[in-house]
């Protein structure tokens, strides 16, 4: 494994890293990195699994209507939950830690920290979707989980994030490369936005709708920035890798970086939210100004791979490229709906929701999908060995987010015209968007069907890892594992 | 273990970000200015609102829920009824009516003002401006000015007259809300239950669109049977269903006919089925505020 491309130039002789060599590195990441990543697995099947129950509903609304905990109004913010503190936390963090010590050169710190963390931040998701599907809700959205479940994600996450901060601190690179940046960046954010929103609406409550627009900034930075330091992380990673040079500009990144955490942090306010109108305004700016995110990304990575990345035959590549169009489209809507004249016809429409599962299941997950193809079969060395069922996950995933998103997104702007149109009466909105609403069931059926495939890949990874250790001892761990 | 400088060409634009706490710095002060923005000063600005003055009395919108109301709310949050149901009502802007309150002693001088500046098409007589006070005399007019331009020909003819203020937008034409919300109508909403989706109508004002708890009952407990083909899930937990007794309970749902459980059962609904109806009928936003001006409909 060599060390981050951006960031040693290939006229200097590359150093052999003196404290671990890269089997070291993948050692010592190994079962602290597969907890998380097995973690991640169990949670998507489950959000997917909700997220199919919740669509069945809009083609029989008595499906399951008489057990409290499955309702409509429990089972969906369960859903989105489970996908985003259960998957993408998870999954995200996993490949952060992997990245960190890759490119530090550095045997991941605090395995141990980190896989207690794991354990805890399970639970905490456990308690917070029981909470959720126990009618415990707070009715914020993104911030559903009752404080119980709160607070273990808390102390889990500052576990894991303290790992990775120190694999940085211990690093035997001189530079840090793009990818570090955001990932770092990601480390330290999540516990500020976090602890902010939890704080404000749970604990010393503030007033009316303060709250709300807490916890609209907080889904959006947790949604649009978190999301998008990891996924970004991850790609200015593995695009280099795949393409078999550095990236293209360091420079540009570092724009990108700059906006996406100076203006992305800002989106969020809905324009028609009942709160002093400059609020919804700096918000439609800072939505309009990550636009530049989306340009610099894309000529970014553009210029990095040429025509090498779509040509490659691999399912990584394939889903990072897939990622990178979803992140496109995702920020491209998200700007379009900040502004005023648009959102008046399709704020509270389907639009809304298409664009969340835009960026949750088409850019993020489709992205850690790429990564942890990458990544696992390293860590269980068994490179190549799941090309195959990966690539049927991929060819699962795409029409998955499509039918998801595609369908809600139509038929959103539908319902959204036909709401302006006051004669048409609210049953026939209703009724006009029905269709739409069951099409996307079959994105929900393929996008579960791929979560499950995903785990049975991963599942046999790790199978395969933990026979190979009892059968041949030393053949899966190494000295310094041991000793770590 | 870090060493600095030896930079290449193509590391100059980042090279700063080689530090770790150059990394820590650019990201707190990112996170320092979205917080200063988006959560400090809000609650500078609305944090501490107090409640508003209706007509001269202080603190009096909006009222707080009456207990069993504010138990309801509790029941709305923990079903996620606002998953698919929002809470604000938007506005596109206000239009004027001009209403002749008093014609005041010069009736003739009233006349001609009515025949010059109102419907050329029609011809009014004296009995127009003694008849049925007070009478809207214009509608829709599309600015506060020009409302208040008209009115003036009719004041300064001895008349008295009235501006209403008419909010308008979709949301209103469909009878939703009189007027647009805003940040004082959620003093008493903890959590403020805004809602990001219309998968069923908005209930900011359900309570005084909707006024009859037992039509809320039967909607909860089978929605399509007052709602054609609705999409709502039923909430029949909310209910028990029984033997009538001796006597039928008082309590008992009443549906309409083809609707309802099998003959000789009733259906009763629990503590937190009333609760959340409660809450819901006292869902209205009927204030005209100093942000949001409306003229009250005659109560």
């Amino acid at each position: 494994m060599s060390a981050c491309p951006t960031t040693l130039p290939t006229s200097r002789p590359t150093e052999a890293c003196p404290a671990a060599d890269c089997a070291d590195v993948n050692a010592s990441c190994r079962l602290p990195v597969l907890t998380l990543f097995a973690g991640a697995a169990f949670w998507l099947v489950v959000g997917a699994g909700f997220a199919l129950i919740a669509s069945i509903k809009f083609h029989a609304p008595g499906f399951l209507a008489d057990f409290a905990p499955l309702t409509y109004g429990r089972v969906h913010p369960a859903h989105l939950n489970a996908l985003a503190y259960g998957f993408a936390v998870q999954a995200g963090l996993g490949v952060t830690l992997w990245i960190l010590a890759q490119t530090s050169k550095a045997r991941l710190a605090l395995p141990g920290g980190v896989f207690i963390g794991a354990l805890l931040w399970n639970l905490g998701v456990l308690v917070g979707v029981g909470s959720v599907l126990g009618g415990g809700s707070t009715g914020f959205e993104f911030l559903e989980f009752s404080q119980a479940g709160s607070v273990s994600l808390f102390f889990a996450y500052l576990l894991l994030a303290l790992s990775g901060v120190l694999t940085f601190a211990n690093r035997t690179v001189p530079s840090a490369c793009v990818s570090q940046w955001y990932l770092l960046a990601a480390l330290f954010w999540f516990p500020w936005i976090y602890t902010t929103a939890t704080a404000l609406i749970g604990c010393v409550p503030v007033r009316g709708v303060t709250l709300a627009v807490i916890a609209w900034w907080f889904a959006n930075n947790f949604l649009f920035v978190w999301l998008g330091l990891i996924g970004l992380g991850t790609i200015f990673f593995l695009v280099p890798k795949f393409a078999g040079r550095s990236l293209h500009s360091r420079q540009l990144a570092l724009l990108t970086f700059a906006i996406l955490l100076g203006f992305g942090a800002w989106a969020g306010i809905p324009a028609s939210a009942p709160v002093p109108a400059w609020l919804p305004a700096l918000s439609a700016m800072g939505a309009f100004l990550s636009l530049v995110v989306v340009i610099a990304v894309a000529f970014n990575l553009k210029q990095t791979v040429g025509k090498y990345l779509c040509t490659r035959s691999e399912p990584s590549p394939k889903f990072i490229g897939a990622s990178v169009w979803f992140l496109m489209l995702f920020t491209l809507g998200n700007a379009t709906t900040a502004c005023a004249a648009v959102a008046a016809t399709t704020g509270f429409t389907w639009l809304t929701p298409a664009l969340t599962q835009l960026g949750l299941c088409g850019f993020f997950a489709t992205a850690m999908f790429g990564a942890v193809y990458y990544i696992a079969p390293q860590l269980t060395a068994a490179e190549g060995c799941c090309a195959r069922p990966a690539k049927i996950h991929f060819w699962l995933n795409l029409p998955g987010v499509l039918f998801l998103v595609g369908p809600l997104a139509v038929g959103g702007i539908k319902q959204g015209l036909a709401l302006s149109h006051t004669a048409t009466p609210f049953a026939d909105v209703t009724k006009a968007t029905l269709p739409f609403l069951r099409a996307s069931t079959m994105g929900d059926l393929f996008l579960l069907l791929g979560a499950l495939l995903f785990s049975v890949n991963l599942g046999r990874l790790i199978c395969g890892c933990i026979k190979k250790c009892c059968g041949a001892a030393g053949c899966c761990r190494t000295k310094s594992e041991v000793a770590s | 273990m870090l060493r600095r400088g030896g930079l290449l060409p193509h590391q100059i634009g980042g090279g700063v970000m080689n530090r770790g706490p150059v990394i820590f710095f650019s990201a707190f002060l990112a996170f320092a200015i979205s917080f200063f923005a988006f959560v400090l000063l809000p609650q500078t600005q609305i944090g501490r609102q107090p409640l508003a003055t209706v007509d001269g009395v202080a603190n009096a919108y909006p009222a707080a829920r009456p207990g069993e109301a504010h138990q309801g709310a509790e029941i709305y949050r923990a079903n996620g009824c606002v998953t698919c149901h929002s809470q604000q009502i938007r506005q596109t802007g206000n239009v004027f009516d001009v209403v002749l309150t008093d014609a005041g002693t010069n009736l003739t001088a009233v006349l001609t003002a009515m025949n010059n500046h109102l419907n050329p098409a029609v011809e009014f007589a004296l009995t127009d401006v003694t008849n049925a006070l007070p009478k809207t005399i214009l509608k829709a007019v599309p600015t506060k000015a020009a409302a208040e331009a008209l009115s003036k020909k009719f004041t300064e003819a001895g008349a008295k007259t009235d501006l209403r203020v008419m909010p308008v937008g979709p949301d209103i034409a469909r009878g939703w809300g009189l007027r647009r919300s805003v940040a004082a109508d959620y003093l008493y909403d903890t959590p403020p239950l805004l809602g990001s989706q219309r998968v069923g109508p908005d209930l900011a004002n359900v309570g005084m669109r909707l006024p009859d708890a037992n039509w809320h009952l039967v909607h909860l407990y089978q929605p399509r049977a007052v709602v054609k083909d609705s999409a709502m899930p039923p909430y029949r937990y909310l209910f028990t269903t029984r033997k009538i007794g001796a006597t039928p309970s008082a309590d008992a749902l009443v549906f309409p006919a083809g609707f309802g459980p099998e003959a000789g059962y009733e259906v009763i609904p629990t503590d937190a089925a009333r609760a959340l109806v409660a809450y819901l009928q006292s869902l209205r936003v009927d204030a005209s505020l100093f942000e949001a001006p409306m003229t009250a409909p005659a109560k």
